[in-house]
């Protein structure tokens, strides 16, 4: 039990005064956090320096303990798995059977890429690619999406780089400091990924939905085309993500849209690498005007 | 004559009355972000929060009022939220849990549990606002309530912490 408090310093003149001027500090600083958390919220870049430079600090610790652990991966995705094991078992037998079938059909296809490239002498690297490296951590108290890059300018990552595994995109560079790099993941409520649907290309946009899904609305009002199993790229659409990058798989349509999964994810994948922006340089895919300001996002798709 | 009384020890040294309860709570602000875990989600409870409701709750008179300010900003830049974000809530908090102290000056276990939930929750839903703006309340409210009941359930046992902490923050040499 807390004892009471005793703060009324009865005759002590010298006693309530510093009190009531603590007090003073107190609401004067309450009020000068909350023009700085507006501030913050108008201009996120000026201050993401200063935290990036504090997560500089602790990224030493973070890379150790990856190292000692490995990833967590998934926690949240464990428990859920848990408890939908009985949906999950249907739904994935019935999925690998598909899967099977493709397979055949693919396999097939895949030998006689192989031996067309052959023939060809086509290089598989990437031009798009900058550098890779993995991701450290991430903030998982608040309900930013952010997670920590191991790489940062000493590699030529810089804002606004788009960043990709090898199943597909994980959202793009926010800030980077000397060593390490913020990326702000497809999940984020704030991340907003013009795409198509890789079969047809029907443009759709792709938000976070804040607890790792992702929320895909149709530009096209009028109907509601997507059915389960379709497969969403990004566009290319308004620069910084480029085009056929694979991003989601959609999991079940809603009233205005549809809810999907992303391809890869972020708790699971060992390497990822930075790309280059789609735009012709990082300065015009940083300054797109813009009605969020806590996210610079690409212009959505027309 | 003197030196037959029962020996006590000296009282703990100035610095580790002082730095005891900042460290924790910068610890624990910083710890989430120091773990190998690529969350999809708020998954784990705001830590350092926790610490500092704890202190406040046990010692409401070992900081100014003002301590939410410096704890706040590092809370900010560990926790992902815009910047001010915590040293406007915590400050607040802080000034809150004074003016309660005394006016519940008997506080038991139950109001402290009721209090830091109270306190949990507006947080938590508050910060989430200030970090999208743009979206709904109902919205990132829905995203937050799993960690903010968790984050409540867990409260007594960082209090339980807390507590050792403190023990070993006034432990006589």
């Amino acid at each position: 039990m807390a004892s009471p408090a005793h703060h009324r310093s009865g005759q002590s003149r010298k006693a309530q005064l510093s009190l009531f001027i603590a007090y003073v500090i107190a609401v004067t600083g309450a009020v000068a956090g909350l023009l700085l958390a507006v501030l913050s919220v108008a201009d996120p870049v000026g201050f993401a320096t200063l935290r990036i430079a504090v997560h500089e600090a602790t990224a030493p610790v973070a890379r150790v303990s990856r190292q000692m652990m490995g990833s967590l991966s998934g926690v949240d995705d464990t428990v859920s798995a848990y408890v939908q094991a009985g949906n999950q078992n249907r739904r994935l037998r019935k999925e690998l059977a598909d899967a099977r079938r493709q397979l055949v059909a693919t396999s097939a296809m895949q030998e006689e890429n192989r031996q067309l490239k052959g023939l060809l002498k086509l290089q598989e690297t990437d031009k798009m690619s900058i550098a890779s490296g993995y991701l450290l951590t991430s903030n998982s108290t608040s309900t930013k999406r952010l997670a920590l890059l191991s790489i940062g300018r000493n590699m030529g990552a810089a804002a606004g780089q788009p960043v990709r595994a090898a199943d597909g995109l994980i959202g793009r560079i926010l800030v980077s400091g000397p060593s390490v790099s913020q990326v702000l993941l497809l999940s984020d409520v704030d991340n907003v990924v013009p795409v198509r649907r890789a079969r047809d290309g029907l443009p759709a946009q792709l938000s976070g939905n804040g607890s790792g899904d992702l929320e895909v609305r149709t530009l096209n009002v009028a109907n509601n085309p997507f059915r389960p199993g379709d497969i969403l790229v990004t566009s290319g659409t308004g620069g910084m993500y480029p085009p056929n990058i694979p991003v989601a798989i959609v999991m079940r349509r809603k009233d205005d849209g549809a809810v999907a999964r992303p391809l890869a994810d972020p708790a699971k994948v060992d390497a990822v690498s930075v790309l280059r922006p789609y735009t012709a340089s990082n300065i015009e895919a940083q300054s797109i005007p813009d009605a969020d300001p806590s996210a610079p996002r690409p212009e959505a798709a027309p | 004559m003197t030196e037959h009384r029962p020996d006590i020890g000296e009282p703990a040294p100035y610095w580790r009355t002082h730095s005891i309860p900042v460290i924790t709570v910068i610890f624990a602000s910083a710890l989430p972000t120091m773990l190998p875990l690529i969350a999809s989600s708020p998954v784990l409870p705001p830590m350092g929060l926790l610490i500092f409701l704890s202190w406040q709750l046990l010692r409401t008179e070992m900081w100014p009022v003002w301590i939410g300010l410096p704890l706040g900003l590092a809370d900010d830049l560990f926790s992902g939220a815009p910047i001010g974000t915590a040293i406007f809530l915590w400050t607040i908090t802080s000034i809150l849990i004074h003016y309660l102290s005394q006016k519940i000056l008997w506080r038991t276990f139950w109001h402290d549990w009721l209090i830091a939930a109270i306190c949990i929750a507006l947080i938590q839903t508050l910060s989430a606002k200030f970090s999208h703006p743009h979206a709904e309340w109902g919205r990132m409210a829905m995203i937050v309530a799993p960690q903010i009941i968790a984050s409540i359930l867990l409260f007594p046992i960082f209090m339980r912490l807390v507590g050792s902490f403190d023990r070993f923050r006034l432990k006589r040499r």
